[in-house]
């Protein structure tokens, strides 16, 4: 048997906010699960499975918390799934409910992932000490900024080009209804103004702390024909690779370049930057477009991809639109971000993107990444029924 | 349906294990059994899969390490579900039904000695209202208990009996933490631990870890004469709320049973933590009273978290290979008093698994 076809018929998200004290866990996964399966036309009760994904359970302070939502959710006298890998959560639960399908097990499978930060404290679930593994202490942004310096020095790239993505991105929000931040004056200028966080990070250059979930509804072919733009799913990769070994390249980690090979293979693809239309990439510091550019193949290595954003070839009406929504730098509910990402790349492919919609897309990306860059979860959703 | 079957298994379970929450130091021997089983290097594997719960190890992210024992240079394909081994075996057999791979080899593994058990599980409780109570595992499971002694559907003797075959088989298991039958009546005369749950009522805090390789159709015959092919695998969840499910009933284990072919099933293996939890799986079921339940000594004898469903389907497995059955059932479970019930059905043809 082969694979069977699978379709996003149904995206839904909740508004993005730094406390959402009006909901609940279960309130919050319902707002976008109800708006997915409106957008779907259809009702809980026809759902086959449910799939969740959040990051660390540590994050909101309940062991397992699908299991006390799974009435909430619609999932009680179903099969019910949780996936939790890291950072790209969202993007590895969305695949995993298009498998349900794709096996031919399921025809009608709801997929939601969610992340409510206010519940808890992210910053100290992530700063447990471990015996026998050096402390961080700087937070995300911390982690990543030498691996943001490594990637100036390599491309020779004018330091201002991150600021050219925060400020293209905080715009983008603006057309976004569910957007968290909506900052109408940040400008290039003003991102280059703001506070220094971890040189060359600046304050304006990092993702919020939200609130926030989304939800898919995906099915196989038989009913994605009732819908009048399902988004076919033209291929899906996950790819791991080590925390910690010498030879690992941090900037350009050789599971993206591997799970980007194998993307564009499965989807047909062989020139990424023609043949996309859209692309939704985890840019949860700004610097992180130029880098996920290059090593997922839309430029040349070392430089190609801040002159690709530079040249304002990222930006809406660019050769390529990347993050149309606002993307993490707008948002960031973390197990949410990559679903986020999978669900708006859908959202441009059915023409359904609203205000940040790209002229004809019918290609897009959604990406997603965790962990400190090891772990990497991608899909190519098309608005033709995948050939392949 | 792709034919899938499982071609390994490798298991530790001990009382206390000496190593960090991670259990890396337990992975890589298991990987080792693992590739020893079947002749493969891990480049043969597809697909990898774990299953582990942050809580139990104290720590964000805790199966970030463990990937570091596949030795993830090059890069793999690999996923991980907040799940027991058994789930985390689910989605990889979903992905071999996709004919994405052919092979894949999944594990899960918990150190619950490392804090209060039956507390960190309270964890795992509505958070709004049930947690703040602090409810623990074994006191749920006494009220589970309670409520089939008082419904008159099973009595202390009953399981009594339950608790007693598990530790006389566990004297056949290494693995076992508890071991030693000796004889209801005596079992009987054991003071109360959580009433109406005496101490053999419950499984005993257990570490460990579990592997299992799974490959499809011909990759699976090059490595077993017999391999235990998956006829149905099906898996389903109830509301958690205490109050508004019949405890003395697990609704989700008989839709799982409905969804498979248990027909001419010789050998169960039961994930059930508690005695009474296994007449109620047994009822739920509808096993003939001739099934050989549990010959491992079951998860009364040792139970560690997150791979002791999955270890269920390693155990069911190897006495299909050794061809002592040639169909058997396993059982997983998860949440409070056996809120996630999941059930597979292995056979030693491709037709007896699924017939």
């Amino acid at each position: 048997m082969t694979k069977q076809p699978a379709a996003v018929v149904g995206v839904g998200q909740t508004h993005h906010r730094a406390k959402r004290e009006d909901v609940s866990m279960a309130g919050l996964c319902r707002e976008a699960i109800d708006r997915a399966l409106e957008d779907a036309g259809m009702t809980l009760d026809e759902i086959d499975a449910i799939v969740v994904g959040k990051a660390p359970d540590l994050f909101e302070g309940v062991m397992m918390p699908e299991l006390f939502l799974a009435e909430a959710l619609g999932a009680a006298g179903k099969p019910l799934l949780r996936v939790h890998t890291a950072g790209s959560v969202g993007g590895s639960t969305a695949i995993v409910a298009s498998l349900l399908v794709q096996a031919g097990v399921h025809r009608k499978v709801l997929t939601v992932a969610y992340e409510k930060q206010s519940e808890s404290n992210a910053m100290w679930a992530l700063s447990v000490p471990l015996p026998f593994n050096m402390p961080v202490h700087a937070g995300a942004g911390g982690y990543f900024a030498p691996h943001v310096r490594s990637y100036i020095r390599r491309s020779n790239a004018p330091t201002h080009v991150g600021a050219i993505v925060a400020a293209k991105d905080r715009q983008n929000a603006l057309r976004n209804p569910y957007a968290h931040l909506k900052n109408p004056d940040t400008t290039v200028e003003s991102v280059l103004a703001s506070q220094m966080l971890w040189d060359p990070i600046r304050y304006d250059e990092t993702c919020p702390s939200s609130d926030g979930a989304c939800a898919l509804v995906i099915v196989s072919e038989d009913v994605a024909a009732a819908s009048p733009n399902p988004a076919w799913i033209h291929g899906t990769v996950m790819r791991s690779e080590a925390t910690t070994a010498a030879e690992r390249d941090q900037v350009n980690p050789q599971a993206s370049r591997d799970a980007a090979a194998a993307l564009w293979k499965q989807a047909g693809i062989t020139n990424p930057l023609e043949e996309i239309d859209a692309a939704e990439i985890y840019v949860p510091f700004s610097w992180f477009e130029p880098m996920w550019l290059e090593s997922l193949g839309f430029a040349e290595e070392n430089g190609g991809g801040w002159r690709l954003t530079e040249s304002g070839g990222t930006a809406m009406d660019g050769v390529l639109p990347v993050n149309c929504s606002g993307g993490v730098l707008s948002s960031n509910p973390i197990g949410a971000s990559g679903m986020l990402r999978f669900g708006e790349a859908a959202l441009q492919v059915r023409g359904a993107a609203g205000e940040h919609q790209v002229d004809g897309a019918r290609r897009a990306l959604g990406h997603a990444y965790g962990g400190g860059s090891q772990f990497f979860a991608m899909w190519v959703v098309g608005a033709e029924k995948p050939s392949n | 349906m792709r034919d899938v079957a499982v071609v390994g298994f490798a298991q530790r379970q001990m009382e206390e294990f000496d190593g960090s929450p991670t259990c890396v130091e337990l992975l890589v021997p298991l990987f080792a059994e693992c590739y020893e089983q079947t002749g493969w290097t891990r480049r043969d594997v597809g697909f990898w899969c774990s299953g582990s719960s942050d809580y139990l190890a104290g720590r964000s992210f805790s199966f970030v390490s463990a990937v570091d024992a596949i030795g993830v240079i090059p890069p793999v394909n690999e996923s991980h579900v907040e799940m027991d081994l058994a789930w985390a075996m689910y989605e990889a057999w979903l992905k071999i039904q996709t004919g994405e791979v052919d092979t894949a080899l999944v594990y899960a593994f918990g150190k619950a000695s490392a804090g209060v058990l039956r507390r960190t599980l309270a964890l795992q409780l509505e958070p709004y209202t049930m947690t703040p109570l602090w409810p623990d595992t074994v006191s749920l499971a006494g009220l589970q208990a309670r409520a089939g002694l008082d419904a008159g559907l099973w009595d202390e003797r009953a399981m009594a009996e339950v608790a007693n075959r598990s530790l006389t088989d566990a004297e056949k298991n290494e693995y076992s933490v508890r071991k030693g039958g000796s004889s209801v009546e005596e079992l009987l005369a054991r003071p109360m631990y959580a009433d109406p749950l005496r101490k053999h009522d419950c499984s005993p805090v257990t570490d460990g870890a579990a592997a299992i390789v799974l490959a499809a159709g011909d990759r699976a015959r090059e490595v077993r004469d017999r391999p235990a092919w998956i006829g149905g695998v099906s898996h389903y969840i109830d509301p958690m709320s205490m109050g508004t499910r019949d405890l003395t009933r697990s609704p989700s284990t008989a839709r799982a049973a409905a969804a498979v072919d248990l027909d001419g099933v010789e050998l169960a293996e039961l994930h059930a933590p508690f005695s009474h939890q296994e007449l109620i799986l047994r009822h739920e079921l509808g096993l003939a009273d001739d099934v050989r339940i549990n010959p491992s000594g079951g998860a009364l004898t040792s139970n560690p978290m997150f791979s002791a469903g999955g270890i269920r389907i390693g155990e069911a497995a190897q006495r299909i290979w050794s061809g002592e059955v040639s169909k058997a059932v396993a059982h997983a479970t998860s949440g409070p008093a056996l809120q996630q019930n999941l059930v597979c059905v292995l056979g030693s043809t491709t037709e007896g698994a699924s017939n």
